[in-house]
């Protein structure tokens, strides 16, 4: 089982859109490193044919009645929002200058 | 002048309708409690307390009960809500900054109904930012204590609602159980908590931990008020894509039934891997004297080994924070919560606002758990650990199908020790998780367990607790063998566990 490095941590941490300061990753490598240790057993105890589990009681075609129900009001929807602008999120801009 | 506050629901359910009390006296009553021994330097089990709702929700069921048209049997019984559900018009920060003051525009289906059934709301309960945790230490808004000690944890992610039943500051209360967090809080605070079968209880509006996994459920002092709290949240829900249609059976009549303490004709499995090394010597005896009354009134007990059991933690930790770090991605910045801009960067980008947003608002557990749960489901890595957990998982649910051939419920101690002090595993990821090994199995098959206090150990004079597990759709056994066991054991010490636990106004030095 490969050890997790600072670098994979960094990148990680950019993939779940988490800044972390460089003491974050310095305290967070070593500690994510014995995390993986522990349950690296894992890939010796299931052989090939037993098949994955994602939901214990799986249920499947779940549907409702096809019937309207109220909803939000847009002022209920945008009520925790950081901000807005004539009935919308107001969020930073996505793209760069350059795109 | 009797004391409210120490009743349980059911006692308080008779009193109601008899005439001896008001919703409005037991709801001003628990308030008086909760300023007396709670707030931030006292036990801090509340994040929000709402006394101005909750005496208006009082008032308006009395008025109910006087015209003759109460809502449900719990019309008037005041009740805690643990943070991570959603309470229209009540904040719900689920322990984490990145929620600080928001205020859903919406209810959960179980807050719904506790509202539809006449119940006031205090308040809402502390607990482990996004239920990450098993000492409630990782609240962004600081620790709850345990009310047997007020220097050790009170058990997590739910150590709110267990400190606040354990100290008379509410009858009732809502938890939700990932991996243990109802059952182990009631374990190292001498309460009840029940993990229902997934599906049982509708998770609509509760804030997703690990969806596969998470269940709501009651925390409370009795087993049967349990039972009575579990029959009003639960029920098929078509909010909830994963609830189970069919209709279950009243919970309260088992629990009622229990109570005789006959298990003649029972079959119970000891198991054989949740026992041994590192688990305290004080929590297995009290343990094996449960299983000895059990014995006594009738019950036959032999040992089943459930072998894939030791490999629960481990499947735990990889499919938790696989589902965690997909479930709060949703929290990026811009419909709801905290937004934070970097500091240097003009006009920022929405990215660069996400990460800085989710960097100040995140605790260290929630982002080792983001940070984990990305990596395992990273390619080149998703086979080894996230395949590998969910094979893990079905073989447990084997384990489970054959001991339940053999047997009609299984048992084992709740939690491996008791409650630890504050502090002591708060940077040591791997020794807390070890707080869940007996607790993870049955969320990882979605059977229902219970866990009721078995006594204190002799080492601390801490509580310990008790695990029934049964299977799938068959709550009720949770509730005939814990009655059963609550009374056999409530006989023994002559009283109920909470009885001695400390006088907390004396221990804090407060007016009673």
């Amino acid at each position: 089982m490969p050890e997790i490095t600072r670098e994979e941590v960094a990148h990680l941490a950019m993939l779940a859109r988490i800044d972390l300061s460089d003491a974050e990753l310095d305290h967070l490598a070593p500690q994510l490193s014995v995390i993986l240790e522990s349950v690296a057993s894992i890939s010796a105890v299931a052989s090939a044919d037993v098949p994955p589990t994602s939901h214990a009681l799986p249920l499947s075609n779940v549907f409702r009645a096809d019937v309207v129900v109220p909803g939000l009001t847009p002022e209920q929807a945008l009520s925790g929002a950081p901000e807005s602008e004539q009935q919308r999120f107001a969020v930073p801009r996505i793209l760069g200058e350059e795109q | 002048m009797t004391d409210w506050i120490r009743k349980s629901a059911a006692e308080l359910v008779d009193a109601l309708t008899a005439g001896e009390v008001t919703s409005l006296e037991l709801t001003r009553a628990s308030l008086d409690r909760i300023g007396a021994v709670d707030g931030p330097d006292g036990l801090h089990a509340f994040l929000h307390v709402d006394t101005e709702g909750a005496l208006a929700q009082a008032a308006a069921s009395d008025e109910r009960r006087a015209a003759g048209r109460t809502l449900s049997d719990l019309d008037g019984v005041p009740i805690a809500v643990k943070d991570v559900l959603a309470t229209a018009g009540l904040p719900t920060t689920c322990g984490s900054k990145i929620l600080q003051g928001w205020v859903p525009p919406y209810d959960a289906t179980v807050v719904r109904k506790l509202k539809e059934a006449g119940l006031p709301i205090l308040g809402k309960t502390n607990m482990d930012e996004f239920a990450m945790g098993s000492s409630t230490e990782h609240s962004a808004y600081g620790p709850t204590r345990n009310p047997w000690a007020l220097d050790r944890i009170p058990g997590g992610s739910g150590g709110g609602s267990a400190a606040a039943v354990a100290s008379f500051q509410a009858p009732l209360a809502l938890g939700t159980d990932t991996g243990g967090s109802i059952r182990q809080p009631g374990a190292v605070t001498g309460t009840v908590g029940v993990k229902p079968t997934y599906g049982g209880v509708s998770r609509y509006g509760l804030v997703a931990l690990a969806n596969s996994l998470d269940q709501v459920g009651p925390v409370t002092r009795t087993v049967l008020d349990s039972a009575l709290l579990h029959d009003l949240i639960g029920g098929h829900d078509p909010r909830d894509s994963t609830s189970i249609p069919e209709p279950f059976g009243s919970f309260a009549e088992a629990a009622r039934t229990g109570a005789e303490a006959d298990l003649s004709g029972l079959k119970v499995g000891v198991i054989r891997e949740l026992r041994g090394e590192g688990w305290q010597p004080g929590v297995l005896a009290r343990f094996d004297e449960a299983v000895e009354a059990m014995v006594g009134a009738g019950a036959e007990v032999v040992e089943v080994s459930c072998p894939h059991f030791v490999h629960a933690m481990a499947a735990y930790y990889l499919i938790l924070p696989a589902e965690a770090s997909s479930n709060l991605a949703k929290f990026d910045a811009m419909r709801y919560g905290l937004r934070v801009l970097p500091d240097g960067i003009e006009a920022p980008s929405a990215e660069e606002v996400m990460r800085a947003t989710r960097d100040a608002g995140f605790g260290d557990e929630v982002k080792r758990r983001i940070i984990l749960g990305t990596y395992a489901l990273s390619s080149g890595y998703y086979d080894a650990y996230y395949g590998q957990a969910q094979k893990v998982r079905t073989l447990i649910s084997r384990d489970f199908a054959a001991a339940f051939e053999q047997v009609d419920v299984l048992v084992s101690p709740t939690a491996p020790t008791t409650a630890f002090k504050l502090g002591e595993k708060l940077d040591d990821p791997l020794a807390m998780y070890l707080n869940d090994l007996a607790t993870i199995p049955s969320n990882l098959s979605g059977t229902p367990s219970i866990s009721v206090p078995s006594g204190l150990a002799d080492e601390d004079g801490l509580p310990a607790g008790l695990q029934i597990l049964a299977p799938a759709l068959a709550d009720d056994r949770c509730y005939r063998v814990g009655a059963a066991v609550e009374a056999l054991l409530v006989k023994r010490w002559g009283g109920p566990l909470l009885d001695r636990a400390p006088d907390l106004t004396a221990s804090m030095g407060v007016q009673s």
